[in-house]
């Protein structure tokens, strides 16, 4: 008979998440106020914060919905423009301090109604054909966008202010981390993980699942709006060609490297994709190339039973058992 | 005892439900599937504290039956009154929210997650937390996921299973998990609880295990368990009114006692010159 | 008029090239129940085979597509041994991001070999221009449209005579089953995926030479084009590809002429998402009933 496995409670992991992110942030901005961090490591810190946002954001329909959306970047970009165009619109009309939050909240905004607008006609497919239709309306988006005069066409959109801080990335990261985990423990949550187990069960059990796969796709596109605001502000000139196929693939790789279902694992993997390519720069021409092997391997050792029964020799609840098995066996050595 | 009252749609109920609604009253249902007729002038009641069951051969349409009774399908022709109510174009949530929940042949577990979140799941629309608190941790959200716990829990306890709370569902042993099913179905609220095949794979013991439970639950809910069973001595054992299922058609319906000594019922199940 | 008629003989040209990678596609879906999002790279490969034989080794043009058809091949059978047969078991999903992950590293191999310029397609089929009157008709659009019928009606008659046909068809039916009769399944999905990679590798000969110029990201969109296409003709159903195949051709080329260059992807991509919405099963496709 299997041993039964035992969960970590899910409350303790996200505070360790949590501490973890925080203690990382005192780290880092101990040492850009006192001068000790480079030109080209303050540079990564608002696209860490970015890609951490959109990781997280993208774990919710592919890990926890269980459903691979390839059109994350273009809820991106959609949020990108729409936030950026809101900025340069109030430029001279509100202070940063309220225009840069409403930017965001404009952006989130815009891209959860593409959200809905888009999921809609998608929800309604399932597994590849979801996957594919999804990649269709991100190449859409991409194409209107430079095609359109307003939004910069082909050149890109310029003039957005650029009040984009590591401070304020920090904070929308820890907004985001904390809705997020909030709503995959609890009730709401437990809809949408129930869908991606067993969508049949779920909906005998009550579970209204076109309104919980819409709700997952939607709050993912919000957070991807918003880090496209934070991303928009960053950059002098926002071109919607870097919210392309490639971007959605690169998000894909973030999360599926960090592991599906694991905000902590999101975390640390946007943190190491975001700085790998920097920190190895030789390899610049192989990025892409890593990145597919990775997309590869990982599904690869997901499917083998070594690597599972490795996992599962790291699982919270063997450790556990193992240092109860270790007491024990002290406890009786002394009798 | 159990005497039966005859109803308008020739049905039978136990004699303590007859004054009440029928939880069930199914009339003509019948689904084809192309140009194959699964199931056909299928008319079966419940009351509303009934154990029945529904039987026959492999492939006679039990389970279609099933999946017609929570919308899974939807009839070609006939109607569904579930509580009195029309079921017709409902979906299976909608369905389920109105008062019936199943149990799979196929165990349908959440296998990744804990024993305890499957039978939330179950909980979901009886548990008091909108959107707003399920983001916040806030506004009554601890409160209503503390009342969810101590509620799970309970139930669970019906097949003491309490102490599995936090055991991931899909490492369960297969009775427990069948166990667990039915845990999530009974979370659910219903009127009625459709269990397919609750039996399978059990030995002796469990069986009558199994037994006692159903008619525990029955007892200690009010509610109506219709079943779908291959094991005879479960069936006759607990079943108050059984219905015989036979290419899609009702080849016979009454008390155990009735069905056993019917020869149609024989001879569907081990051919002529049977028995 | 003959304006029309010319747009309608490339649009069945396009579209018989999009109906042997259709075919390519669905075939492998129907056995191996996996959409192989790497299939229209592997156009890509075929046809950068030839011109690395071609330009660099100095194969004549026989010889050329002979050799891209064997290296297809043996890359789809290579991909299906390394990658996507030990996910039998798992998850769809799983099975869609591997497929993602060969697509990608297809894609930048070729983008580290072959760098990110175009390159030319030799010329390799050399039949005449047609002249009808006032109608000109390009001598490889008569080719490709002679050879992809051809093959479409090789392939119908070998799927449905032949004893790995058969096989075929009784693994796309119920795996198991065939697998009691005796019928080797892994063998059955490693020829499907070789044959379907043999169909890319011709596609994509007709590509290049109909466009002219071949970049490592020339596989995707026909890749995505196909399979629209064999979903709009009914995933599974190999007249269904062959069918929806030729239909999206045309409709693109009409398109591209009557609307506009820019929107015909956005075109194509409206149909698939229509299809999807009003006809799932496409217009050949069975409906399937999920088990309970």
């Amino acid at each position: 008979m299997e041993r039964i496995k035992k969960k970590m409670k899910p409350l303790a992991g996200n505070l360790i998440t949590l501490a973890i992110v925080c203690v990382l942030f005192a780290v880092v901005f101990i040492l850009v106020e006192t001068g000790h961090a480079t030109r080209h490591m303050r540079a990564m810190l608002v696209p860490i914060c970015i890609n951490i946002i959109l990781a997280v954001s993208l774990n919710l329909t592919v890990g926890f919905l269980g459903e691979l959306t390839l059109g994350h970047a273009g809820f991106m970009s959609v949020g990108a423009y729409a936030g950026c165009l809101f900025s340069i619109a109030m430029k001279d009309i509100l202070p940063m301090a309220a225009r840069f939050p409403l930017a965001m909240l404009v952006g989130g905004l815009v891209a959860a109604l593409f959200g809905v607008l888009i999921g809609i006609p998608v929800l309604r497919l399932h597994g590849d054909y979801l996957a594919i239709v999804t990649l269709a309306f991100g190449e859409i988006i991409r194409s209107v966008i430079i095609n359109l005069e307003f939004t910069g066409g082909a050149a890109g959109l310029k003039g957005t202010p650029q009040d984009s801080t590591f401070v304020i990335a920090f904070a929308v990261v820890l907004i985001t981390l904390l809705v997020i985990m909030n709503l995959v423990n609890s009730r709401h949550g437990r809809a949408i993980t129930a869908i991606r187990d067993n969508r049949i069960a779920a909906e005998a059990s009550g579970i209204n699942v076109t309104y919980f796969r819409m709700l997952a796709f939607v709050i993912a596109a919000f957070f991807a709006g918003v880090a496209g605001v934070l991303y928009g502000h960053n950059l002098s000139i926002l071109s919607a060609s870097t919210f392309d196929y490639n971007k959605s693939i690169e998000l894909l790789v973030i999360v599926v490297l960090g592991g599906m279902g694991s905000i902590r694992g999101s975390v640390i993997s946007a943190i190491i994709i975001t700085v790998l390519p920097e920190a190895l720069r030789e390899l610049a021409d192989f990025r892409m190339l890593i990145y597919a092997l990775v997309l590869i391997v990982m599904m690869l050792l997901n499917a083998s039973p070594r690597f599972a029964a490795l996992k599962g020799k790291l699982h919270y609840g063997a450790l556990v058992d193992a240092i109860r098995n270790k007491a024990n066996k002290e406890g009786k050595a002394h009798e | 005892m159990n005497k039966m009252v005859p109803l308008p749609s020739k049905a039978i109920v136990p004699e303590r439900d007859a004054d009440k609604l029928p939880i069930l009253d199914v009339r003509h249902l019948g689904i084809d599937f192309g140009g194959l007729t699964a199931v056909d002038d299928f008319n079966f009641t419940m009351g509303r504290t009934e154990i029945g069951g529904l039987i026959g051969p492999n492939g006679a349409g039990k389970t279609t039956v099933f999946n017609l009774l929570t919308n899974v399908y939807r009839p070609t022709r006939g109607s569904i009154l579930l509580d009195g109510v029309d079921t017709l174009g409902m979906s299976t949530y909608q369905v389920n929210k109105l008062g019936i929940a199943r149990t799979f042949q196929n165990i349908r577990l959440f296998s990744n997650m804990t024993v305890l979140d499957n039978v939330k799941v179950g909980l979901h629309n009886n548990t008091k937390s909108n959107l707003f608190a399920s983001v916040t941790h806030g506004f009554g959200y601890h409160k209503a996921e503390r009342q969810a716990k101590e509620r799970a829990l309970e139930l669970l306890s019906v097949f003491h299973m309490q102490d599995l709370a936090n055991a991931q569902a899909g490492s369960l042993p297969y009775g427990a998990q069948r166990r667990l099913e039915i845990v999530r179905a009974l979370a659910t609220e219903p009127g009625i609880m459709l269990l397919d095949e609750p039996a399978a794979g059990m030995n002796p013991s469990e069986t009558a295990e199994l037994m006692e439970n159903i008619r525990k639950i029955r007892d200690t809910f009010q509610i109506a368990i219709m079943l779908i069973e291959h094991d005879m001595s479960l069936v006759m054992g607990i079943c108050e009114g059984i219905a015989v299922l036979n290419y899609g058609k009702i080849i016979a319906k009454g008390t155990p006692d009735e069905i056993k000594s019917n020869p149609a019922v024989i001879e569907a199940y081990l051919g002529k010159k049977g028995a | 008029m003959m304006d029309l008629i010319a747009n309608l003989i490339s649009g069945l040209s396009l579209g018989s090239i999009y109906a042997l990678i259709a075919l390519g596609y669905t075939m492998v879906y129907g056995i191996a129940k996996m959409l192989n999002f790497a299939h229209g790279d592997i156009i890509m490969v075929g046809a950068f085979a030839v011109i690395t034989t071609v330009s660099m080794l100095g194969f004549p043009p026989a010889l050329a597509i002979a050799a891209s058809v064997v290296c297809c091949v043996v890359l789809g059978v290579c991909v299906e041994r390394i990658a996507y047969k030990p996910l039998r078991k798992s998850p769809p999903l799983a099975v869609l991001i591997t497929a993602i992950g060969v697509s990608y590293f297809l894609q930048s191999l070729a983008l580290l070999i072959f760098g990110s310029t175009q390159h030319s397609f030799p010329k390799v089929i050399s039949v005449p221009t047609l002249e009808l009157g006032s109608l000109t008709i390009r001598g490889d659009m008569l080719v490709t449209l002679a050879v992809t019928t051809a093959i479409m009606v090789g392939m119908s008659l070998f799927i449905a005579k032949s004893r790995t046909g058969k096989a075929m068809r009784a693994v796309s039916e119920d795996r198991d089953a065939a697998e009691l009769m005796g019928i080797s399944v892994n063998r059955t999905i490693t020829i499907t995926f070789a044959i379907g990679s043999a169909l890319a590798a011709v596609a994509g000969v007709f590509y290049g030479t109909t466009y002219g110029f071949i970049g490592p990201y020339t596989g995707s969109m026909p890749g995505i084009k196909a399979f629209v296409a064999a979903v709009f003709g009914g995933i599974g159903s190999m007249p269904g590809a062959m069918l929806g195949g030729i239909l999206l051709g045309v409709i693109e080329n009409l398109a591209k002429r009557y609307i506009s260059t820019e929107l015909s992807d956005a075109i194509v991509f409206a149909v698939l998402i229509i299809v999807l919405m009003v006809k799932p099963t496409g217009l050949l496709g069975k409906r399937v009933t999920e088990k309970v």
